[in-house]
């Protein structure tokens, strides 16, 4: 395959960043979209020039560190998936594919396609735990039986990878479908109930003081989520608030 | 020659550790507060110990080279977590769980260790409930059990196909619930370059912002390593891009002794190469052996056919393929150790039957399995007379809540739906059992310097039992550490802070930038990547899942020269003092040109075969590893002495003191 690449350029937070044209040959049907990109970098190294510079690591779609925009959707076309797991059959001869970092004013650029994600780490700082210590006399893990759907439900919330790309959607620049995803899970678990409030005032306070936008229901997380997170979750965490809210002391 | 002293305590098995515990010395809370302890890597060893710490009171520091703890390569672990719990009731036990451990590391494991380890298992499962990780649940609320390979019960935790995830968010919430409160201050996208010895004890490290590239110094009364594997040194691996050895080689080079390097896991099913584009490899959890059975073709003319694209695994009749680890293992069948069934699918694949282009892969076949589940599906519906296609979409359902995601990503991967048609699958480099040697309190020979994890040698012997390496992370991280720093820091309690002024400090960070300014001043021709796909071939092909003498003669040979031309033509962009990911990557890659060579001389000088460790010169008549307990019965340690192929090997020797190591058989 034949392909022409636009990747946007940027070579720290100050510099005003553009878009530039790489053509680039020989790409394979099997490859991901990540060694796609390995492929154009090896060959800027051997010219010399800068390579461009993105987040990858596990490159199995659950360490949440890959974060393109592809032909403006956040981890390219396909569901379900994120950029590492996009694989170049989606793509044909010929295209021309635009590469852009996810673009939130949370998400400072740090070089080309890499962003700084740390407010996520600072929301979840805020709230997003059990306060409970190592404990070396813990009760059984089966003394407090867990309904089967709650657990499951549980679990889808807990899968959010904290990748960002429902940030990077929202036309608000909202993280309410990560903020959620936690609130939820921990709510629907017995374990998470007794600080259930003020987790969800905490991180929700911590998520405005980032300066992420507020949810106006378009959706269009849900859809571009990598782990198909349901938007139910930020229903369940505005629940969670509005009662939080509602009975502070 | 240094005395390796385990400090493994005497008495009996089961009351070790308690023994252990009632005689080191404790820290108390007040002094606590006056200690500063440092944490390189934030997967589950890392997290675990870092919140764990923090909670007892000490002031701890995090280090992780990804943007975030939460993306630590421990959240890719898929199938689950052991514990002896018994909760299905079939006969298991600590020591069940500690005997299972010790045979499926070929006997080449630490006793003690392996007991604590299987102690505290059940310990792991209530604390991670109490953090609110959502384990697979049955219908009765309770949790769920599954059976991994090596064992005869039914003893893994699970979190869908994503456990390790689970873990790791739980360990990461409680880490982070310490930032929160301040005793904990975590530094990403940091790399640490060097661990600083002052007076004997480590006291601090080097570490390179990787943002800015500056060069930071910080001290501590203790460093804890929970680095990971280094499955990289073979580029392809299933490990995430970053992983790396850099890290435990530095303390290596300070006088850490490197243990059992040569022990390498080879998972058996893992998503085949694609192409020389491949950058890593995609696991298929082990917990697919459970239900998927591995066949390839019996008539070496149906493995043409197929590899010549004229016939697929589904138009192969039953009567002509052949189940070879049923055939070979009936008591274990498709779920004997992961280096059993590798080796296997090797010998398949070399005598010609295997099923892909490349002739490297063997078929993982669910058809029965769907029909089975369909069949039972039916008849908890009362589906009278169900039709074939009728049972074939009940199992298919079943099988997709059971293992949906792992089909997914198989489908997304290879471009082939495997509820159709059989997963085509071979082994692949994924864990290191080999790593810093440490002693019963998880202390290197460098005292203060301790190691944890996949980081450390301790507990898996020369292969490891699958949903093990996460018992382990947390084991160690949870219940052990929080434990036996204590003895060590005990004698802290009136240091005072570490002064990063003095020499020993600014003496590494000149070494340190002395080096990073040597791979920017090479300016050849030749990307890093280069380089690490080469070193990575020569290990692959002669210190991968068979190894000889002649070949790792040869490899160590070739490493040499790929290290020589690497040091006069390796190119690296950039600068030192900017986001260089070329160099981060240089620097990498330097260190496994290095470890590589050690690699090869331990396996070199381990003349038997025993578990992930092959040699073919040692195989019984039916090609099965042939282990020699007079001579080997201990863990290589080897010091640094300035040049990676003149290291010294130090010997723990193995007592075996309550099992009776034998041949291995899972006939």
């Amino acid at each position: 395959m034949k392909l022409t690449l636009k990747i946007w350029r940027q070579s720290g937070p100050n510099d005003k960043g553009r878009m530039e044209t790489y053509p680039i040959d020989g790409i394979e049907e099997d490859m991901s979209f990540l060694e796609m990109i390995d492929v154009l970098n090896l060959q800027l190294v051997r010219e010399g020039k800068d390579p461009i510079a993105f987040d990858h690591d596990c490159r199995e779609g659950i360490c949440g560190m890959c974060s393109m925009f592809i032909n403006g959707e956040a981890h390219g076309p396909g569901r379900g998936i994120t950029t590492c797991q996009l694989h170049m059959r989606r793509f044909k001869d010929g295209d021309t594919i635009f590469i852009e970092p996810w673009r939130s004013g949370s998400f400072p650029v740090i070089k080309d396609l890499v962003v700084d994600r740390g407010a996520f780490d600072r929301i979840q700082a805020a709230g997003g735990f059990v306060s409970v210590n190592t404990n070396g006399n813990l009760v059984d893990g089966n003394a407090l039986p867990i309904a089967k759907d709650h657990a499951d439900t549980a679990f889808d919330a807990a899968t959010c990878i904290g990748c960002g790309a429902c940030v990077a959607t929202c036309p608000n620049g909202s993280a309410m479908l990560f903020v959620a995803a936690k609130v939820s899970q921990l709510s629907l678990l017995p374990q998470g109930r007794p600080e259930a409030k003020q987790r969800a005032l905490a991180m929700v306070e911590q998520m405005d003081k980032e300066g992420f936008g507020n949810c106006s229901n378009t959706g269009a997380c849900e859809v571009e989520c990598p782990k198909e997170i349901s938007l139910e979750h930020i229903a369940r965490m505005n629940r969670e608030y509005m009662a939080a809210a509602m009975t502070k002391e | 020659m240094t005395q390796l002293d385990s400090k493994v305590p005497d008495g009996p098995l089961e009351q070790k550790w308690t023994k252990h515990k009632n005689s080191i010395r404790v820290v108390n809370p007040a002094n606590k507060r006056r200690i500063d302890v440092i944490v390189v890597g934030t997967g589950l060893a890392g997290a675990s110990a870092a919140a764990s710490l923090a909670e007892l009171g000490y002031n701890v520091k995090t280090f992780c080279f990804q943007d975030s703890p939460r993306r630590a390569h421990s959240i890719a672990a898929q199938g689950g977590i052991n514990a002896a719990k018994n909760y299905q009731n079939d006969n298991d036990s600590t020591y069940r769980l500690f005997y299972d451990t010790i045979k499926g590391g070929d006997y080449r494991a630490r006793e003690g260790n392996v007991y604590r380890l299987a102690e505290v298992s059940a310990n792991i499962i209530d604390q991670c409930v109490a953090q609110g990780v959502p384990f697979a649940r049955d219908y009765g609320g309770l949790l769920d059990n599954r059976s991994f390979g090596g064992v005869l019960v039914s003893r893994t935790f699970y979190a869908r196909g994503q456990t390790g995830q689970q873990l790791l968010l739980g360990a990461y919430s409680a880490l982070m619930r310490q930032v929160g409160t301040g005793k904990v201050q975590q530094f990403s996208r940091h790399e640490m370059l060097d661990v600083v010895i002052v007076d004997g004890k480590a006291r601090g490290i080097i570490a390179r912002d990787l943002i800015t590239g500056r060069i930071e110094r910080h001290g501590a009364h203790a460093v804890l390593l929970c680095t990971g594997g280094y499955g990289n040194v073979f580029f392809l691996s299933t490990n995430a891009m970053g992983s790396n050895v850099t890290a435990a080689w530095k303390a290596h080079k300070r006088g850490a002794f490197m243990a059992n390097p040569c022990y390498t896991q080879i998972h058996p099913t893992c998503i085949p190469v694609s192409g020389d584009h491949q950058s890593k490899l995609t696991l298929m959890s082990e917990s697919l052996r459970n239900d998927g059975r591995i066949w390839v073709p019996k008539k070496k003319e149906d493995a043409e056919a197929v590899r010549a694209g004229t016939k697929k695994g589904v138009d192969i009749p039953e009567e002509d393929r052949d189940y070879y680890l049923e055939r070979r293992y009936p008591s274990f069948g498709n779920l004997v150790p992961r280096d059993v069934a590798s080796r296997a699918a090797k010998e398949r694949c070399d005598a010609g039957f295997g099923v892909n282009k490349t002739g490297e892969a063997v078929y993982l076949d669910f058809s029965s399995a769907i029909e089975r589940y369909g069949r039972t599906e039916a008849s908890v519906r009362k589906i009278e007379d169900p039709s074939t296609e009728e049972i074939i979409r009940l199992g298919r359902d079943v099988v997709s809540a059971k293992y949906g995601n792992l089909f997914d990503m198989y489908a997304n991967i290879a471009g082939e739906n495997p509820y159709e048609r059989p997963m085509k699958i071979y082994p692949a480099v994924h864990y290191t059992m080999g790593g810093l040697w440490v002693d019963y309190n998880l202390q290197t020979t460098v005292p203060g310097l301790y190691a944890l994890g996949e980081a450390n040698f301790s507990d898996h012997g020369a292969n490891r039992l699958g949903a093990s390496a996460l018992m382990q992370g947390l084991a160690d991280g949870y219940f052990v550490i929080p434990y036996t720093i204590g003895d060590h820091l005990a004698a802290d309690i009136r240091t005072g802070p570490i002064d990063t002024e003095r020499q020993e400090f600014s003496d590494a960070e000149r070494a340190v930038r002395e080096r990073i300014d040597k791979l920017i001043e090479v300016q050849g021709s030749t990307p890093v990547d280069v380089f690490h796909k080469r070193l990575g071939k020569v290990m692959w092909d002669k210190c991968g899942m068979a190894r000889n003498a002649e070949g790792l003669q040869q490899a160590i040979q070739e490493i040499r020269q790929i290290r020589e031309e690497f040091w006069k033509d390796v190119r690296v962009t950039g600068t030192a003092n900017a986001f260089n990911q070329e160099l981060e990557k240089a620097g990498r890659v330097a260190d496994f040109l290095e470890l590589g060579e050690l690699m090869c001389k331990d396996a070199l000088e381990r003349q038997e075969s025993c578990g992930g460790h092959f040699r073919e010169e040692y195989q019984t008549e039916d090609g099965e590893a042939l282990r020699n307990d007079t001579d080997f019965t201990y863990a290589a340690a080897w010091e640094w002495t300035g040049d990676p192929g003149g290291s010294n090997l130090h010997k723990e020797d193995l007592d075996y003191q309550f099992v009776k190591p034998t041949q291995r058989s899972y006939k």
